[in-house]
This record gives structure tokens, sequence and C-alpha cells, in this order.
């Protein structure tokens, strides 16, 4: 079954996340990749190496700089009609364009799957993440988005195995134009592949008090996560949003501080290897998911913890 | 302007739902059902387009059983001018939703269409982009930030590395994301007056559409859930269970 992979990247870079929705498409049948970009050449080299893909299509023009819904599901559409399967990675990218591919060519998309079970069976969460429910799909092409944090990296070897080919025909839509953007900066690693993730709530009270967690971060080489919550109140940028409706992870350690545990934010962050929670009220959500749950002021224990770390 | 906003009536977000013993679905009797919030956000974006003077008539859409009707009385409770109200009792999914209202907006060619990114039943977040593919409409998702100019809207979208702005020529299709406003209660004045306002009724037999799912449920089921951990009673304890136990850092 011929299977492609949309490769989710910033046009310098690969978006990691990608190679675990790689590891999942090696399960439904024969991998080709495709990668849309104004500069497709650092992102391939960084595909070369994977091992097992075939191909490795390339179209490389300005319309893709920014990775318009509109431009990239017609250019699938347009191309790639007779595969039985076209997976994303359920990044902001994948989630945008994926449904939109679906409705054009007239197939359910299958979406957040954390399981194939066979060709035509996933399993995914419904009601965040309180139930898992498993689909057998009755579609004849499956548009499917990956749950990235479900499934590990694909391996890369030391050969050159992909074969990179340049493909397409291409209409340019003129119904969205790109104006610009306000990433957030970091030197941290990225929220949903870190091995660890310090989060932060409400309960931290300000921006400025999120600086004794962003030290603790820092001691622990984590990513910074927060609750809605705080980032509702202001406190950090509305990127470092975990859960139902933010982003998901799965890091070894996730420390979640002055949060209560609501299930929308369990739903981002419950399939974390080892948790902590750390909250002043000993009746909180958090501690019931905890590994280890510590009912004391932040305001003193994280200082004392970073402190106490070496 | 005239802007469409479809509504869904879904599990309230304070309920944990539970997966019926059956495991073919989760337990909806006795359950509270409520709009969900992010269609609540578009409803109320919708209200300010119109208090702006830019929007003149705001239609809220329900599918489903008789009871999605008292959804859309929230929604003009809320100061909706009017309502569909679309009678199915078979199971949707977002690409049957998604054809229903393409057949709506075609009908009543509206220049905007607001709606929830996902429902927080399903959490499929399709229904917009699929309904912007078939009408090759342009859309703007995850919006936290939405500004009309001319013919055009300018919207801030919510994407993994921060804020991206784009614009899109109208009509389009707008999904909502949280940070795009905080949606009003229904006033008691304005929840009666809402009685008075006209819903539409159509029977999905009438609109000729194929609603036949395309996704088999085969089972529903509960997480694996986590093994209870324990309290430690000061930091000095948690780095060593960190530490000795767990391994972690
Ligand atoms: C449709 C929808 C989607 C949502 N999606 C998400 C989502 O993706 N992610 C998400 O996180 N939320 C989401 N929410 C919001 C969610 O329901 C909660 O409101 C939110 O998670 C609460 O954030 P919090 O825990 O930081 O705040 P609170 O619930 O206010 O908790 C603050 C906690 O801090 C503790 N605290 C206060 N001071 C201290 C102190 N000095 N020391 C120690 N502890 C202290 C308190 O005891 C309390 O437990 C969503 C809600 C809806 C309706």
């Amino acid at each position: 079954m011929k299977t492609l992979v949309i490769v989710d990247h910033n046009n310098n870079k690969l978006e990691k996340s990608t190679l675990n929705t790689i590891k999942a498409a090696l399960k439904l049948g024969n991998v080709d990749l495709l990668v849309l970009s104004n500069n497709c050449k650092d992102i391939c080299n960084e595909l070369i190496n994977v091992k097992n893909i075939n191909n490795i299509f390339i179209n490389e023009n300005d319309v893709f700089k920014n990775q318009l819904a509109e431009d990239v599901a017609d250019f699938i559409y347009e191309n790639f009609k007779d595969y039985s399967n076209i997976l994303f990675s359920n990044t902001s990218n994948g989630k945008n364009v994926a449904p939109r591919l679906a409705g054009l060519l007239d197939t359910m998309i299958i979406p957040d799957v954390i399981e194939i079970v066979d060709k035509q069976t996933f399993r995914r969460p419904i009601y965040a993440g309180n139930a898992i429910a498993t689909c057998k799909s009755k579609n004849t092409i499956n548009i499917i988005t990956i749950r990235t944090t479900a499934f590990v990296e694909t391996e890369i070897g030391n050969e050159t195995v992909g074969i990179i080919k340049e493909i397409g025909n291409l209409t340019v839509n003129n119904l969205s134009k790109y104006l610009d953007s306000e990433l957030t900066k970091s030197e941290r690693p990225e929220l949903t592949s870190a091995d660890i993730v310090v989060s932060g709530g409400r309960g931290l009270g300000s921006a400025e008090n999120f600086q004794i967690l962003e030290k603790l971060a820092d001691k622990l080489g984590a990513a910074m996560g927060a609750s809605r919550a705080a980032v509702d109140a202001g406190y950090v940028p509305n990127d470092w949003q975990v859960g139902q409706t933010g982003k998901i992870v799965a890091p070894n350690l996730y420390i979640a501080v002055g949060i209560s545990g609501a299930i929308q934010h369990l739903a981002g962050m419950k399939d974390s290897k080892v948790i902590i929670g750390i909250n002043k009220d000993e009746e909180a959500p958090i501690f019931s998911i905890s590994d280890y749950g510590l009912a004391e002021d932040l305001f003193k224990a994280v200082p004392e913890m970073e402190s106490k770390i070496n | 302007m005239k802007i469409l906003v479809p509504v869904k009536r879904v599990v309230d977000y304070n309920v944990k739902v539970r997966v019926k013993k059956d495991e073919t679905d989760v337990e909806l009797d006795n359950v509270k059902m409520s709009m969900n919030p992010f269609d609540e956000i578009a409803v109320e974006e919708a209200l300010r387009l119109k208090e702006k003077g830019i929007a003149s008539e705001i239609i809220a859409v329900s599918i489903g059983l008789p009871e999605v009707q008292e959804t859309i009385r929230n929604a003009l409770a809320m100061g909706a001018d009017s309502g569909i109200f679309i009678n199915c009792t078979s199971r949707l999914e977002p690409l049957s939703v998604a054809k229903i209202l393409t057949s709506i907006c075609n009908k009543i060619k509206p220049d905007l269409v607001i709606m929830g990114k996902q429902a927080i039943d399903d959490d499929m977040n399709a229904t917009g982009q699929m309904l912007s593919a078939m009408l090759n409409w342009g859309q703007a998702t995850f919006a936290s930030k939405l500004e009309i100019q001319d013919k055009k809207i300018k919207v801030g979208r919510e994407i993994d590395g921060g804020i991206e702005n784009i614009e899109v020529i109208l009509p389009a299709i707008v999904t909502t994301d949280l940070r795009l406003n905080e949606p009003r209660y229904a006033s008691l004045p304005n929840i009666m007056k809402a009685k008075r306002k006209p819903i539409d009724e159509i029977k999905i037999e009438d609109l000729n559409i194929d609603t036949e799912p395309r996704l088999e449920i085969l089972k529903v089921e509960e997480p694996k859930s986590r093994e209870a951990g324990i309290m430690v009673k000061s930091v000095d304890e948690m780095i060593e269970k960190l530490k000795n136990e767990a391994k972690v850092i």
C-alpha cells in the first residue's frame, strides 16, 4: 500500500516529530516522503539517512514558504490521489492542512492516532483522553494525523536511503496570504520532545514569578510548559499551553507546579513517564495522577528544589 | 455582512465522562450537556462584529436530535438573530457535517462562517477545514485575533511556535481558539427574547446528502490508568525519589 508522509518543517529545519510519524507510517506500507518548501535541500539532508524510505518527493517553490493550507492541500490532492494513506504529524501545520485535504478527497479524516491496530483499524483518544475509541476505516484513502508522542522516532542509518525526486503540478491559490508571525524565542528544548518539562499554572500568580520555575527548568535542562489559566492570564506565551487544546507532551519527567489538574490539562500530559505535582492544596486533583506529590507552597518548594539539584 | 455560526451540543466540559459497561460509547444518559465552548467563542465573536457595525445578521445552525434546538436557543439568547435546525437522528462525522454546512452555505450565502476549532467530545478538529475545502473558500484556523478589512479578514492564528498573521479573502471560514474572546452570559431578558426568535427546521432527508459514517466505531474503552503515586513530605525526599527510585534526574 502506497503511503505518504508529509514532512513538517520550518523551511530550514526538519520538525523532529516527523520521524515519529514515519515510524507510524511504516506499519501501513511502503513509505514515501513529501517535502514542500522554498528550501528543500537542508530538510532533505536531515531525511536522506532515514531507514526504509523509498522516495523523497520535493517541490521547491516560494509558494510553500509559509505552508498555507490552501496551497499545500491542493498540491497533495492534485499529485497523490493514488496513495492509500497520507500521514501528517498532529502539529499546528498538520492539523491545519490534513482535514482540508480530506475534504477535497471526500474522505473522513482519522485524527490524533495513538495506535495502528491493522491497516484499516486505528485507536484515538476522545473526550480529552477520558476514552479511547477503536475505529475501522471504510475510506479508500486514509488521511491520518499522528499523535507523535505515542510513537518512537524511526531509525536513522549511515547510508543514503531515500531517492530525491522533484514532482508535481502546482496551482497557486489566491484565497489567503501570509503576513508575518510572532514566534517565541527560546534556548530551551522543544516542549513536545523534551525529556523533562516544568509546567506552571495560575498558582504562580504573575509573569515575574514564572522566573523561579524557569530557573528550575534551566537547572534540569527542561522545557517550559503551562496551564491554560497561566496563558490566559498573560503570564506566559500561548505556545506553552499543555492540554486538550494545547500541546500533547509525554516526557520522562513532568513537573506540575501550581496547577490544579483539570481534565483538560491532564489530557495533555498524563502519558508522561513520571509526574510530580507541587501544590499547596493537598486535595488538588493533580495529586491523583502524580507519582510523587508534594503539598507545599510553591514559593518555598521550588527555590529549595532548584538549590538542591546539582 | 451575514455570519453563519455552527453550534454543537456536547457533554459539558466539567463532566468527567465514563465509558459504558458494554464499551460501545461513553455514558450520555443524565449527563449535563452544553454548547461546545469553542462554539460559544464563535458566537461571541460574531456578536462583537455586529456590535461594531460590521456584521448585520448572525445565523446559528445546529444539526442533530430535537434537543440541539436548546443549543440554538442559547446562541439566540446570547444575541444571534435566527437559527437553523437540521433534524437528524443518526451519528454524524465531521465529513457529513461539512457537507450539510456546504449545502446551507450555498443556500444562505454567508460572507463569513465562524466556528469552533474542535468539539470537545470527539476532539476531531476537522469540520471547519473540510467545509472550506468543499466551498473552495480560504481558511483561518485556530484564531486568537480577528479583524475585518473591507473584503478581507486579518487573523492571528495560534501555531506551535507562537502566533502567525494571515489575510484571507471573504467569504471565508474562521475556526476559533480559546483566547479569541471571553463569551458573555445570556441575560434573563435576552433569554426571554430568544424564545420569539425564528428557528427554521430542515429535514436531513431533504438535503440529499450521503451521511453514512466512514469510520466504524468498534470499541470505546477507558484509557490505561496510572498506578497510584505517593505523597512525599519534603523537597529532600522528592529529590531522593526522583534520583534513586524513578531515576529521572
Ligand atoms: C474547552 C476548554 C479547553 C481547555 N483546554 C485546556 C488546555 O488545553 N490546557 C489547560 O491547562 N487547561 C485547559 N482548559 C482550562 C481548564 O479547565 C482549567 O481551567 C485550567 O487548566 C486551570 O489552570 P490552573 O490549574 O493553572 O489553574 P487553577 O485551577 O486555578 O489552579 C491553580 C492551582 O494552584 C494552586 N496554588 C495556588 N497558589 C499556590 C502556591 N503558592 N503554592 C502551591 N500551589 C498553589 C492552587 O491550589 C490550585 O490548585 C480548558 C477549558 C475548556 C473549557
